[in-house]
């Protein structure tokens, strides 16, 4: 795919951004897609993972990562027989793999689940939802991150 | 620590209703440095927990990608009058709790 002129532009207003600030001790510490299986493998096991009933809404583009609205949802009826057990977030880039772990049951009434997460560059963001029936499911979104957070220095 | 819990006062029997909480907390990554090079380490909430009338309906593992001054948000069925309560675990020995009641018309 040839480079748009907003394509370019991004990546030079980047480039001039990251020039600005005196970058002290940027180690390139960030979570390699297979920290991101593993962290996934560690959750489901062995276990299949389907794609679908798992609904993940964060803004596709993200001015600052250091606070990014997500809600993630499940269909399902919530009943005692067919309920969501857990939501589980993963990450791709982040120093650690993991975003957060939510245990829910029957009782809620409704699989959703809402709160503020970081972002420390653009990547892969990965909801998985485990059903009272022990399978998976799961939704991916990609995001675009303009200011990262988590890595950057101190004053 | 401050916290604000958001439910409602009063649900009709079998309701869901939405619980939002927001913590104060640095939520420090442990990923950060100083100017000087020196590690600022980890200070997170690593766990949080809902109990209805002392039923644990929701908790959470949080982790260092979970923004500062954590806020959640999810759901329950109102089943019967009674209190909610909230607790958050962190490093350092940190510990906070709150709790909101509610009255089933």
């Amino acid at each position: 795919m040839p480079t748009t002129r907003r394509q370019f532009l991004n990546l030079a207003g980047s480039v001039t951004v990251a020039g600005t600030i005196p970058i002290v001790t940027l180690q390139p510490i960030e979570a390699t897609p297979a920290m991101l299986t593993a962290a996934i493998r560690n959750v489901v096991g062995e276990a299949p993972v389907h794609t679908g009933r798992v609904k993940l809404d964060i803004p596709p583009l993200v001015e600052n990562g250091n606070t990014v609205p997500m809600t993630v949802s499940v269909a399902s009826p919530m009943t005692v027989d067919d309920y969501v057990k857990s939501i589980h977030v993963f990450n791709e880039k982040n120093p650690q793999p993991n975003i957060g772990n939510f245990y829910i049951g029957p009782s809620v009434g409704r699989a959703q689940v809402s709160t503020r997460i970081r972002l420390a560059d653009t990547q892969k963001v990965v909801a998985i939802a485990r059903l009272s029936d022990d399978t998976f499911w799961q939704a991916t979104t990609e995001i675009v991150v303009t200011l990262a957070a988590c890595t950057e220095e101190t004053n | 620590m401050a916290a604000l819990i958001n439910v409602p006062a009063k649900a009709r029997r079998g309701d869901v209703i939405e619980i939002r909480t927001l913590t104060s907390h640095i939520m420090e990554t442990g990923f950060r440095h100083t100017a000087d090079g020196a590690l600022v380490p980890r200070d997170i909430i690593t766990s949080f927990k809902c109990r209805y009338n002392g039923t644990e309906i929701f908790r959470a593992d949080l982790f260092p990608a979970i923004a500062a001054n954590p806020y959640l948000s999810f759901f329950t069925v109102a089943k019967e009058s009674g209190k909610f309560e909230f607790e958050w675990i962190g490093d350092n020995g940190y510990s906070s709790s709150a709790s909101a009641s509610i009255t089933i018309e």
